[in-house]
């Protein structure tokens, strides 16, 4: 069997074993024990690409297996991955394996909890691997539904209006995903002569340029929605404040990058002529996304909204270097994927750990918890480092590298985006060390806050698991670029041919 | 001509025996037992379904007035599967004191409407297709008067009965504009003589309104939501699903068959229509509280979703239409099926009254999330399949925009779709409604529309299947 197969269907074992668990400590148990599977499963992925690739193979896609599906249509299952494939993989394994011992106390309708979280999981990993475009929707749509349950149901705030807006709007972008995708199929007639849904298929076929221009928004927004780009960017702010924990950690950490990845994988890669012609457009959007997310932080002293703006601004970086299309940003905005995804798991991981214990997430109510809590303190602190960008951890390596790429551009346009771009940091700078000095130093605020307990068994093996990743990137960033550098090459090239075509408007 | 002739009428010969049985039964059968009509109804029924699967399916009769060849074979087999689930779902509900008496009535009008259906769906001439519609509509007329201490349920039928008068009457007229202009009534002979005068073009535009009635498409859909709202909610199950599903079937068959060489009149006709009832469906179907009142206006706009289907106008449309049908015959039958056991058990069709379901009856809550999801096109369920072909019919044509449109509604559907979810998953209610036991049969019906709403959309042998017969046809 495939172990990329496996990876789907370890979840899916899973849900029935919860399904038919008796007690709420065997749901628990089997729900971390699939996951664990699942990181494992993830981790031997790892090795087994690079031993693949050190025997010398050279195909664009490796493990690969293709099945048909719908005969008449060309529908395949065709699953498959690339170094950024397994990135991603490795990523969501770890984000997943954290999320559910975040969650470990959960109590209302666990069972029901669980399965809709191991859903989401599914689908996000079946994205992963799926080189089929109607595969790879199929995916989107199965990760995207669970999460009206899970805001819904163990929500907090204006839960029902959260839970709403963010499903209606990420369904709207896959309403224009749909039509770009129908687009794409109805235009991929190859050599053979024969429509597919192939993603490699599709990438050997010139689409004129005007139905490139045509249907590049519509894919680019479908999966922008996603990934927060301004002005779809709404439903995240609610999104991230009304849901628990653990969903907050997916969804930010994992989900979010569906949108990047998507945007790259799809919309670059297979519209490359649009994407050149189009990208100035939306390196004015991800300007804006990255620089009204970081001014929107300091206004909020919710902790949940702090990192959900963070979270927008951040994200809006992945799609500034995507679209600032040279090999460094590419390579940037990959990492700054893996890296974010990291960081903003780790901390609405720690936010809710706070939550659970002071019941406020009100910045002005909180004070002095590194003397009360000091474990989860030192993590709430690396996680700011890291959104800063200090050296040592991943956000600088992602960062870095996004802005340094983005500086091989010398025209004026470009020049003036990656200035506002970079001022973000210094925004950063602002927000965290002003959160981390108010909430772990001074005096304690609450008098109640002087008894919380420190952080448990699975508390730690959660805030663990995500610090040694962020660091593992921040010391030994090389061992992510050569996973994702050989792959970055055919879609390099693929944009690098049309590259030159388009003089600047400016 | 003798009787192996008539083996390709089977589905209708089938059912005039089993409507003589019941009618021998409701003579023979006493007072104290006639609740034994519904589980014999029912079982006949099924050897009937499972008949209509058997082969030797083709052939032509009376001059070809009559054609049955495998695609209209497995369209009327969809209908039957529909029909089964409806009678397994209404056993619990006939069973009640005030039905006792009227029983056979219900399957004996049903049956009734069901062979009307099949001679329309296997017509080859006008006639033929309209002594079908005929047979097909005033039974269903009755029924939906059937609870006639109801004034809702009266109200329905007259209702009902005067649109339909109506309807026949426009697409009568259309018709007899098609047949001045051709000189003959029979498919065959009328594709041939189409010319593109103005009078058979105007023929063209009475018969889609006709056809719009039945179908409830947005302009002519306003009979719909009381009439739905008013009948049984077994007769309305089957009226939005089964009534719909036979006429979208003949529909698209006479526009391809027929109206062919008018194709750039109609295709802009029905881009029009799909516009307007998906969009009017659903900023209806938003406001609405009634259950029935809110699938009644939910149909609606799945009509205008398959006409996106027919819009593509080739053997592929003509498949993924016929793949919808029958994947929106067990999700609506789902969707019904759990209101229906609600209303039996409680009394209650209101969606605010659903709040707090899944606590008290959690696999009913369940049944209703799938059958919902799949109306809203969410995957892994079957309608996100049936919907991706329509979208994909509809592209084949280029109609990009429309498909934009179309992919909108469905977003805008999922709201109210969530809303019913919402009701029985998150809101609060101190007085939910109480659990009970649904009937055996209700539950059979249940498990049947579940195990559909996931088989039908990843096998793709029954897609294969459908697909090969329409090339045939």
């Amino acid at each position: 069997m495939n172990i990329l197969s496996l990876l789907i269907l370890i979840p899916i074992i899973t849900v029935f074993g919860i399904a038919f668990s008796r007690s709420k400590n065997m749901v628990r148990i089997v729900a971390l024990v699939g996951m664990s599977a699942q990181l494992l499963t993830a981790i031997v992925l790892m090795f087994s690409y690079y031993a693949t690739r050190d025997a010398g193979v050279t195909a664009q896609m490796i493990f690969y297996q293709d099945i048909e599906w719908f005969k008449f249509l060309n529908i395949h299952y065709t699953v498959g991955v690339d170094g950024i494939s397994v990135a991603m993989i490795l990523l969501t394994g770890v984000v997943t394996f954290a999320g559910i011992l975040a969650s470990w106390e959960v109590e209302y309708l666990q069972k029901e909890f669980f399965i809709s979280l191991i859903l989401l999981a599914t689908g996000v990993f079946g994205f992963f691997i799926s080189l089929d475009l109607f595969l790879m929707f199929l995916f989107y749509e199965i990760a995207v539904i669970p999460m009206y349950f899970l805001i819904g149901i163990w929500g907090t705030g204006p839960k029902e209006y959260s839970a709403m807006k963010l499903t209606l709007m990420l369904m709207g972008g896959s309403a224009l995903m749909t039509v770009g995708l129908l687009g794409l199929y109805f235009n991929s007639k190859g050599a053979d002569g024969q429509l597919t849904f192939n993603i490699l298929e599709i990438a050997k076929v010139n689409i004129p340029k005007s139905t490139q221009m045509f249907f590049f928004p519509f894919i680019f927004v479908g999966f922008g929605v996603l990934g927060a780009l301004y002005p779809f960017h709404t439903w995240s702010p609610d999104g991230h404040a009304s849901a628990p924990t653990a969903v907050s950690m997916l969804h930010a950490g994992v989900l979010m990058k569906l949108g990047g990845y998507g945007c790259f994988r799809v919309a670059m890669y297979l519209l490359p002529e649009a994407a050149n012609a189009l990208s100035w457009i939306f390196i004015i959007l991800a300007t804006i996304s990255v620089v009204y997310g970081a001014f929107g932080v300091i206004w909020q002293k919710d902790l949940k909204y702090i990192n959900a703006y963070a979270s927008v601004s951040h994200v809006g970086l992945i799609t500034f270097a995507l679209m600032m299309m040279n090999k460094v940003t590419l390579d940037g905005a990959i990492i700054q994927m893996i890296s974010h995804g990291l960081t903003t798991a780790l901390f609405f991981a720690l936010i809710g750990m706070i939550y659970g214990r002071t019941h406020t997430r009100m910045l002005d109510k909180m004070g002095g918890l590194m003397k009360v809590m000091p474990f989860l303190a030192v993590g709430f602190m690396i996680a700011g480092f890291s959104t800063l960008g200090l050296p040592g951890l991943s956000g600088f390596v992602a960062e870095t590298t996004v802005f340094i790429g983005a500086f091989q551009h010398f025209d004026i346009f470009h020049r003036i985006a990656t200035i506002l771009v970079v001022s973000s940091i210094v925004i950063a700078a602002v927000y965290v060390l002003r959160m981390v000095g108010k909430l772990l130093f001074g005096p304690i605020v609450d008098e109640h806050h002087s008894k919380l307990k420190d952080a448990k068994w699975f508390e730690k093996i959660s805030v663990g698991t995500l610090v040694i990743a962020i660091a593992g990137i921040g010391i030994a960033p090389f061992w992510l670029y050569n996973l994702i550098s050989y792959s970055l090459t055919p879609i390099m090239s693929r944009l690098n041919e049309f590259s030159n075509l388009y003089t600047h408007i400016f | 001509m003798n009787l192996q002739d008539f083996l390709p009428m089977r589905h209708e010969i089938l059912l005039v025996f089993l409507m003589i049985v019941i009618i021998l039964c409701e003579i023979f059968i006493s007072e104290k037992s006639k609740h034994y009509v519904i589980n014999i109804s029912i079982v006949l029924f099924v050897l009937q379904t499972i008949v209509g699967f058997l082969p030797i399916q083709q052939g032509n009769m009376f001059g070809g007035m009559f054609q049955n060849d495998l695609f209209r074979s497995t369209l009327k087999n969809i209908l039957s599967i529909g029909v089964l689930i409806v009678f397994l779902q209404s056993s619990g509900w006939l069973k009640k004191e005030e039905n006792k008496g009227k029983i056979s009535e219900y399957f004996l009008l049903l049956l009734s409407t069901l062979i009307g259906m099949f001679f329309m769906v296997s017509s080859g001439d006008f006639l033929m297709m309209y002594l079908g519609l005929e047979l097909a509509t005033i039974p269903i007329t009755a029924l939906a008067a059937y609870e006639r201490n109801k004034s809702k349920s009266a109200e329905a039928g007259i209702k009902l009965l005067l649109i339909s008068a109506l309807s026949t009457g426009v697409l009568l007229y259309g018709i007899s504009m098609i047949y001045g202009t051709t000189g003959s009534v029979y498919f065959a002979d009328v594709a041939v003589n189409f010319g593109k005068s103005s009078l058979q073009i105007l023929g063209l535009i009475f018969f889609v309104a006709g056809m719009g009635f039945k179908i409830s498409l947005v302009p002519f859909h306003l009979w719909t939501a009381d009439v739905y709202e008013g009948a049984p909610i077994s007769v309305t199950a089957y009226l939005s699903v089964i009534s719909k599903g036979a006429a979208v079937f003949i529909f698209m068959i006479i526009l391809y068959k027929v109206f062919g060489a008018l194709f750039d009149m109609w295709n802009s006709l029905l881009y029009v229509l799909a516009v307007v009832t998906m969009t009017v469906g659903n900023l209806f179907a938003i406001r609405q509280n009634n259950m029935k009142r809110f699938l009644a206006f939910s149909s609606i706009a799945q009509a205008g979703f398959i006409l996106l289907g027919i819009l593509g106008s080739n053997a592929m449309g003509a498949a993924s239409v016929a793949y919808f049908v029958l994947i929106y015959i067990v999700t609506n039958l789902g969707a019904f099926g759990v209101v229906s056991a609600i209303y039996n058990a409680s009394g209650k069709e209101d969606m605010r009254e659903y709040n707090g379901l899944y606590k008290t009856n959690p696999m009913l809550s369940l049944v209703m999330t799938l059958a919902l999801f799949s109306l809203a096109g969410i995957p892994p369920v079957a309608g996100f399949f049936g919907k991706f072909f329509l979208f994909t019919s509809a592209a084949s044509h280029g109609y990009y925009i429309l498909v934009l449109i179309a992919v909108i509604n469905a977003t805008i559907s999922l709201y109210y779709y969530l809303r019913v979810i919402k009701a029985m998953f998150i809101d609060p209610n101190d007085n939910p409604i109480p659990y009970f036991k649904t009937d055996v049969p209700a539950r059979i019906g249940l498990v049947i529309c579940v195990a559909g709403i996931f088989i039908v959309g990843f096998a793709t042998s029954i897609y294969e299947a459908i697909y090969k017969f329409t090339s045939l046809m």
